[in-house]
């Protein structure tokens, strides 16, 4: 039987404020254990949370760039189960009128683009860290991270494939990050997915039973556990079995997922609005000052690019994979004036060696005004094509500028066409074999020729201009 | 001395004829002879006070002394008080000691009173009858086999044997204006919102209110002056300009329009109680109040509903006294779950498990409609019916409870009969709204009544103009138990 894929994604990306949702302790990763954690957070007797708008600010940001409906009045409930890093014996979360309802983003599959639907997305509390390792049969519990604000994003079962899934998980990652609201550190758990996956015969309309994948915090993972996970919930239907609903683990040693708890286990959490807090009112207002302070997004940004600088959309794309790329583009190409020199050097030799030593654009050596500054000696002619890699070889191991390596290194192309006559009329002399191939008609002997001349110079004559003089020279 | 007003007691202090610290000496005194007796407080510190009186006399030594500076007063041991055990009258908290101040123990410190203690109360708040304390009963000064009644009881209790001339208190269900009802004292409830819930250990969020009980409405005006106030760490403190309480104090009733809502005179009012509040109308009559017929027709609905929202609220409010980092633990446990329901089997009391057990229930999967949700729909039915009572009145008046105090004991074998009892309070913090409690005569058997005086939204002002002229013309509220 031919199987169908069915994947939903819920994202938790942690909100980069500098204070908690419902706290004013710091939310600075890796400070010694419970050094972070305010009376609120510890939830003493009688403390009370009190909103941080900045949080709001950041769910707005993400629902208008999704095209998303701000729900101007959304609550906050509780959701009540008891674990010891769980302070209150409650989250603080959304659940019937969350912040952001609706939206979608377009993933690119290949020359394909596809949009995926988002179901909805609302604010919480993290909780914090059971630690259960160096405590001799005992649990530490560290309350640093409890209260940090998340925005739980919620796709639509609309993904059919791994691909698909992955694809929407990055393109996800890229918006949070580009937008600001997140840092995007996925080591320190500031994107963790949660991804439910059946499947169903080729064809049929009814979904299949999901089991829930939980906590994964890589693409690599996702794709893994998802492949896992597609083939372990086929192999068991071919087998006659059935899918019971279950939120399951996935074991990066193993590559295997593994039951956490059945729908039999579920927590009832007896979620109820949280009387502490007063429902959010976002008026106009509201979303006109955060619609004022949002970065262009992507899609424009590419368009623009494309448009501005004549770039194919296949490098306006490349340049706009993330804000931190897009920046760096716009400020070496306004400083030379040469967008497509720019373009071709950024996604080029810069993204090959970055990519080679595992970095991001904000790991280059070279900053944009140093790159442009070396455009600048292409676009002048100054530096050859052979130059130019020369100067950027020298760039990337110090911080000179193109113009002080060019001058250290006496680098500079000879144009001049005295000079290179002179070179010319030389390797005239010194090869009278090739010249004599040439003038049998074979061209071939003339690269052997310009070859001897650019050897000559070092390399430094201007190439163009060498074959010419060679030509004029051997035919007059 | 110890018989005078919080007024009274600041002029003293303001004139020199008293200083901060004999005050203080002279209640820590009067608690050390009689508190064994009346259960009133749960903690004391003499040194602590006698080093805060000293302060308060310096300051005023320094000329910058507050009406109130050097006042002595107690509060509530629900209101968090750095550097006092703050137990709320469970075993789970008793070996609470608050890192902080509430925002009410805050303003009164600012305000220079002094801390004699912290006063014993039903079990978070929950009761009727302050038989729910960890620490035991408490018992009334009118008659030591009598109940306080609850929760604020220590507190009412402390005020009306003259252990302190004022005192925190807290209502979610009536528990400022019932026990000052019982124990013959003025309690003031004010609008949700009013005072700030800011270290105020929770029972019911969105009924809870700090308040005051006094021995006059007008000493309860000085304190709502020191206790209310916006403040941005309570999310439902309403944020309006100050006001001055007692402005209105002196305004005479003629005018005034006194709503009797019918369903407070119905089936079930003892007729001692029904005297007592037609003769408080008859002399409200007289100093030229006019009298209106009003209906608040879902009033028997609010002890459905009240025993919804309070216990769903609840059983989530205590989930955090589950033994891991304060509190009460449980000394052996084989696991983790084993911890928690050792640790809270042992830290809780019966009422207290019992309205946990209630409000898991409510707000469980399936039921939440049923219960929560209706209850909230009649709440905000409840809250509807006095927007229309107040279109004709100024005030409503009626009885807070429909006895004087029963008997101690008398009722712990049926909670939901004791919950009746507090058919006249509930809708008030179902609405939000602001009450009061003003001593207005006695049972034959000797125990105190009170009346109950409800204002519209933040019309304290009025309601304690309305107390504060009751009791120029009457002196219920100077009578004092024999002790």
């Amino acid at each position: 039987m031919k199987w169908e894929v069915v994947i939903g994604l819920e994202v938790h990306t942690q909100l980069s404020t500098v204070s908690k949702i419902f706290s004013g302790a710091s939310t600075a990763f890796g400070a010694a254990p419970n050094t972070q954690a305010c009376n609120i957070d510890l939830a003493y007797p009688g403390v009370l949370p009190v909103l941080n708008e900045a949080a709001v600010d950041k769910a707005i940001r993400l629902g208008l760039a999704l095209g998303s409906k701000i729900n101007q009045k959304n609550v906050f409930a509780r959701k009540n189960y008891f674990y010891p890093d769980l302070p209150k014996g409650y989250q603080i979360s959304q659940m019937d009128l969350p912040v952001v309802e609706g939206g979608q983003i377009a993933i690119q599959l290949g020359d394909e683009e596809k949009v995926i639907r988002l179901t909805r997305a609302h604010l919480e509390e993290d909780a914090g860290k059971s630690l259960h390792e160096d405590f001799h049969g005992l649990s530490g519990i560290d309350l640093n991270r409890a209260g940090t604000p998340l925005l739980e994003i919620v796709s639509e079962p609309d993904m059919r494939s791994v691909e698909e899934a992955v694809a929407y998980a990055r393109a996800l990652y890229t918006l949070v990050t580009w937008l600001g609201i997140c840092d995007g550190n996925m080591q320190e758990g500031s994107f963790r997915m949660d991804v439910n996956v059946s499947v169903r015969p080729q064809g049929q309309e009814a979904f299949g039973t999901r089991r829930e994948i939980k906590n994964l915090n890589s693409f690599r993972f996702l794709e893994q556990a998802a492949k896992y996970e597609i083939q372990w919930q086929i192999d068991q239907l071919e087998d006659g079995g059935k899918i019971q609903q279950a939120t399951v683990l996935f074991d990066p040693d193993t590559g295997e997922t593994r039951m956490m708890r059945s729908k039999e286990d579920a927590h009832d959490y007896r979620y109820f609005p949280d009387p502490d807090l007063l429902p959010v009112r976002i008026g106009d207002e509201w979303i006109a000052r955060v619609k004022g302070e949002m970065p262009e997004l992507p899609e424009q940004m590419k368009a623009r690019f494309a448009e501005q600088y004549g770039l194919s959309a296949y490098d306006a794309a490349l340049l706009t994979a993330s804000l931190a790329q897009a920046r760096y583009f716009e400020a070496a190409a306004g400083d030379c004036g040469q967008g497509k020199l720019v373009a071709n050097w950024i996604n080029g030799e810069i993204a090959a060696r970055l990519n080679r030593d595992g970095g991001d654009i904000a790991a280059c050596p070279i900053g944009p005004q140093r790159l442009a500054g070396l455009v600048m000696r292409i676009a002048d002619a100054t530096l050859s094509s052979k130059l130019a890699k020369q100067v950027f070889d020298a760039m990337w191991d110090c911080d000179l500028s193109a113009d002080a390596i060019i001058e250290r290194d006496g680098l500079k192309q000879v144009s001049d066409v005295g000079a290179i006559e002179k070179m010319v009329e030389d390797a005239i002399a010194a090869n009278p074999k090739a010249v004599e191939e040439f003038r049998a008609g074979k061209e071939k002997a003339l690269n052997a020729l310009a070859g001897q001349v650019m050897k000559a110079s070092k390399g430094k004559a201007n190439p163009a201009q060498v074959l010419e003089i060679l030509k004029n020279k051997l035919t007059a | 001395m110890i018989n005078a007003s919080l007024k009274a007691l600041a002029g003293q202090l303001a004139a020199g004829t008293v200083s901060s610290e004999e005050l203080a000496r002279a209640y820590l005194d009067r608690i050390e002879t009689l508190n064994p007796l009346l259960n009133a407080f749960i903690s004391l510190d003499r040194d602590k006070t006698l080093a805060e009186a000293r302060a308060a006399d310096a300051r005023r030594a320094a000329g910058s002394a507050g009406p109130l500076t050097g006042v002595p007063l107690a509060h509530k041991d629900l209101f968090c008080q750095q550097g006092w055990k703050t137990s709320c009258g469970s075993r789970m908290l008793d070996n609470f000691v608050s890192p902080y101040d509430a925002h009410v123990v805050e303003q009164c410190k600012a305000a220079g009173m002094v801390t004699l203690g912290r006063t014993n109360m039903d079990e978070f708040a929950m009761g009727s009858s302050n038989e729910n304390s960890w620490y035991g009963p408490v018992k009334n000064p009118w008659d030591v086999n009598a109940i306080p009644g609850g929760s604020s009881g220590g507190s009412a209790v402390a005020v009306a044997a003259r252990l302190t001339p004022v005192a925190t208190a807290t209502d979610t269900g009536g528990s400022i204006r019932q026990p000052a009802s019982h124990c013959g004292i003025t309690g003031l409830k004010p609008t949700y919102g009013v005072v700030s819930r800011y270290g105020m250990v929770a029972f019911a969020s969105s009924l809870d209110q700090g308040g005051v009980v006094a021995q006059t409405a007008e000493d309860c005006a000085l304190m709502l002056n020191v206790m209310a106030g916006f403040d941005k760490r309570d999310s439902t403190s309403v944020e309006r300009a100050a006001e001055d309480y007692a402005r209105d104090l002196a305004r005479p009733l003629a005018g005034l329009k006194v709503g009797l809502p019918r369903e407070y005179f119905a089936e079930g009012l003892s007729p001692e109680v029904a005297r007592v509040v037609e003769a408080a109308v008859a002399e409200l009559k007289k100093q030229g109040a006019t009298v209106v017929d009003v209906s608040l027709p879902n009033t028997a609905l609010s002890i459905p509903s009240y025993y919804v929202i309070a216990p769903a609220e609840a059983s989530s409010n205590l989930s955090r006294y589950d033994g891991v980092r304060y509190g009460h633990r449980a000394a052996e446990y084989a696991d983790l779950v084993d911890m928690y329901e050792k640790t809270r089997a042992e830290g809780f009391g019966a009422e207290v498990k019992r309205r946990i057990m209630v409000g898991t229930y409510v707000l469980s999967h399936g039921y939440y409609d049923a219960y929560y949700i209706k209850a909230q729909k009649i709440r905000r039915l409840i809250a509807n019916d006095f927007v229309e009572a107040f279109k004709s009145c100024d005030v409503i008046l009626g009885p807070v409870a429909p006895t004087a105090a029963f008997d101690l004991g008398s009722m712990n074998n049926d909670p939901v009969e004791m919950y009746l009892s507090d058919i006249y309070t509930l809708s008030v913090n179902l609405a939000g709204l602001p009450g009061m409690s003003v001593p207005a005569g006695f049972a034959a058997n000797g125990r105190p009544i009170g009346l109950q005086l409800i204002g519209n939204y933040f019309g304290e002002a009025r309601l304690l103009n309305v107390a504060h002229q009751f009791q120029l013309a009457t002196d219920w509220h100077t009578q004092q138990p024999a002790l």
